[in-house]
């Protein structure tokens, strides 16, 4: 469905992405990970058509996202990762507002602005105004305005900052359902729990580079553990056993490299800006 | 289309819906604007009297005659007082000046009167040095009083006038005055003496309700050249026209500074990852701009017409085509602002005070014509000048649309100069 082919994005002397290729399916959730200015942002501006690549394309359903009034541009919803409404405009008033951009009108763009308020369940909130709305409320309604054109692909970055955990696994339910529903999903997050939560492929950028991409397993497989031994237990380990092999200078594991090692392994532990 | 029609209807709502907005730049221009319109004269009505003092020590019939004929002047609000009543007065502020008529003014003046060089009683006028503008109004008023009280005395025979044997005495000793003038004074003095002692002109005077003597010869006649022949001068047109510049240049600070800060929210990143093109996010922003300021003007205008006696007495296509052109140059203004501005605060603090330099210069607070001749051409430059006098043109000027043309063309090329810069620097991609 969409389809990133050696993305280049220079501003001034500094390369903020070189050379970015990534590919969504129908269905399926892409993670977008890396540290601070590992260049996601540039990367989904750029996919979004929010800036042009310097070289490379990017493609929706084979039909190629460039120039402001691109028509591909109807087949994508972006979620900023700011909270954008105009808070002074009801919840149904926002959601129109942004379907007209997309062209819909009349009682299409009110049954579409319906749909998207009763997906992110907000549909009793449709006359209030955002402003009057919880974090958590109008994080939902944030996703909501990039879904009401039904777009084909839904880029979200980091969409859950500073929800509570219900607002949080709302959102997720939302995501789900809308992978479910056949769309893909290109998900920036820095929290690696959601990463490991809701998405089929993930994709490690650094330095404006993709440094590693696959499925969770594939993933963990890249982390080196020298000296290490897999070992399958049945039954419990109890206490005093533990104690024994601790004293022997054994490390018990009870599962795999969770991905945010995977993470620090790829990009280093040194703090970014 | 539909996109445009939506980003408008948008803007509109939300500015509307904005109370304090419309408390700074539809009730605060109202206000402001009764206020200066009311210190400078406000609606048509009778000439402000001038508060004034006067101190009779003489009170000779000279001198009261001369206080009876400054109380029925219309131009005075007249307190006669004692000297340190007056000074007091004046000090607090209650009047612009007092006069004090010195004690043998009666005998003194009209001896001075008919010898150039002799000492010359003194009318002290203490005035209030902040209101001083009244200072030459208040003495070409006194000098008028004077003489005609002090001619009068001389051709109706008053007590305590000095006698004619007097007069001929002081002239007959005079050192500056040669001979032949001697004599025809003395003959001047020997003419008025017999129609003095006939009283012939005194009862022709009565007869006529006029007292004889000395009098201006002339009279004068004020005619206002306003708009239409039976219309006043309406202090509000002006007062309404500045305030109302301004405040609506403030709706375009709040226009712009709206932009810095949805591209803050991400607002901006949102609609542009919409399909819609460069021109149609930033004209709509222009047309929403230009149809607030539109409506802005309405009110502002409808409160001045309904409550302040402003009327449109020139061209309302004029007048429309003015306030149109002063819109799109407030848009454009506003977006000039977000083109060039950083960050929201700092941004409209910097534009507030351009703001109010272009109304300053514009003649907003005070009418150009006060300007040093300079500055009055260097203003010619300012496009708020170009508003202000448009909307003063096609108001109480009562001018005709060709004098519209003017304005409207000034604005218009400030406006696309403004746009023309705002579209080159506008930062499109964060």
């Amino acid at each position: 469905m969409l389809v990133a082919t050696d993305l280049w994005k220079s501003y001034g002397t500094k390369a903020a992405v070189a050379g970015v290729s990534l590919a969504v399916e129908k269905g399926e959730i892409v993670g977008l990970l890396g540290p601070n200015g590992a260049g996601k942002s540039t990367t989904v501006a750029m996919l979004c058509g929010l800036a042009g690549p310097d070289r490379g394309s990017v493609t929706i359903g084979g039909e190629p996202v460039g120039g402001e009034a691109s028509p591909a541009k109807r087949r994508i919803g972006l979620v900023t990762q700011e909270v954008s409404l105009f808070e002074d405009l009801g919840a149904q008033a926002n959601l129109e507002l942004f379907g007209a951009l997309y062209g819909l009108e009349g009682a299409a763009l009110r049954e579409r602005a319906g749909a998207a308020l009763a997906l992110v369940g907000l549909a009793e909130h449709a006359k209030a105004k955002p402003a009057a709305f919880s974090g958590g409320m109008k994080r939902r309604l944030n996703i909501a305005c990039a879904l009401v054109h039904d777009p084909d692909v839904l880029l979200l970055d980091e969409p859950t900052v500073g929800v509570d955990p219900q607002s949080r696994n709302a959102i997720f339910r939302n995501l789900e359902t809308l992978r479910a529903r056949g769309k893909a999903l290109v998900y920036t997050t820095h929290y690696m729990e959601e990463a490991e939560r809701l998405c089929d492929r993930i994709v490690i950028m650094d330095h404006g580079r993709v440094i590693a991409s696959g499925d969770r397993a594939a993933l963990r497989r890249l982390v080196p553990a020298p000296g290490a031994r897999r070992l399958e237990i049945e039954g419990d380990l109890d206490d005093a056993l533990l104690a024994m092999l601790a004293a022997r200078g054994v490390t018990v594991r009870g599962t795999g490299a969770t991905l945010e090692d995977v993470f620090l392994h790829l990009t280093g532990r040194a703090l970014r800006d | 289309m539909r996109a445009l029609a939506a980003l408008i209807g948008k803007d509109i709502v939300l500015y509307f819906g904005n109370r304090r907005a419309l408390l700074v730049t539809l009730a605060a221009p109202i206000l402001i604007a009764a206020f200066f319109g009311s210190v400078l004269g406000g609606a048509p009505r009778k000439p402000t009297r001038i508060p004034v003092a006067v101190v009779d020590l003489d009170a000779s019939p000279v001198s009261k005659s001369i206080v009876a004929a400054m109380k029925t002047d219309s131009a005075f609000d007249l307190r006669e007082v004692g000297e340190p009543e007056a000074v007091k007065l004046v000090r607090e502020g209650h009047v612009r000046a007092a006069a004090v008529i010195p004690a043998g003014f009666g005998r003194a003046a009209p001896r001075a009167l008919f010898r150039p060089g002799a000492k010359k009683p003194e009318i002290v006028v203490h005035y209030d040095p902040s209101q001083s503008t009244a200072l030459p109004l208040v003495s070409g008023l006194l000098a008028r009083h004077v003489m005609t009280g002090v001619g009068r005395a001389l051709f109706t025979a008053q007590a305590g006038l000095p006698s004619f044997a007097d007069l001929k005495r002081d002239v007959a000793a005079s050192t500056t005055l040669d001979d032949a003038a001697k004599r025809d004074l003395a003959a001047l003095f020997d003419s008025v003496e017999r129609l003095q002692a006939r009283g012939g002109l005194r009862a022709a005077g009565d007869a006529a309700g006029e007292l004889p003597g000395f009098s201006m010869p002339f009279e004068t006649r004020q005619a206002e050249v306003t708009g239409r022949v039976d219309r006043r001068y309406n202090a509000y047109a002006h007062s309404f026209a500045g305030m109302g510049v301004q405040f609506v240049l403030f709706m375009g600070i709040e226009m712009g500074v709206g932009l810095l800060l949805m591209r803050r929210m991400d607002l901006w990143k949102r609609l542009r990852a919409a399909p819609v093109s460069r021109a149609l996010l930033l004209g709509s922003r222009i047309a929403s701009g230009t149809l607030i300021a539109v409506a802005l003007l309405a009110g502002i205008y409808a409160a001045a017409i309904l409550f302040f006696g402003v009327r449109v007495d020139g061209s309302v296509a004029g007048f429309a085509a003015v306030a149109f052109a002063f819109a799109l140059l407030t848009s454009t203004f506003g977006l000039l602002i977000a083109a060039l501005g950083r960050t929201p605060e700092a941004t409209r603090g910097l534009a507030i005070l351009a703001t109010l330099l272009l109304v300053m210069l514009g003649g907003a607070w005070v009418p150009t014509f006060v300007f040093p001749d300079w500055l009055q051409r260097a203003t010619a430059w300012v496009p708020t000048r170009w508003a202000i006098d448009g909307l003063e043109a096609m108001t109480w000027r009562g001018q005709g649309l060709e004098a519209a043309w003017m304005p409207v063309a000034a604005m218009l090329a400030c406006s696309a100069v403004f746009a023309a810069i705002a579209i080159r620097r506008f930062a499109w991609e964060e």
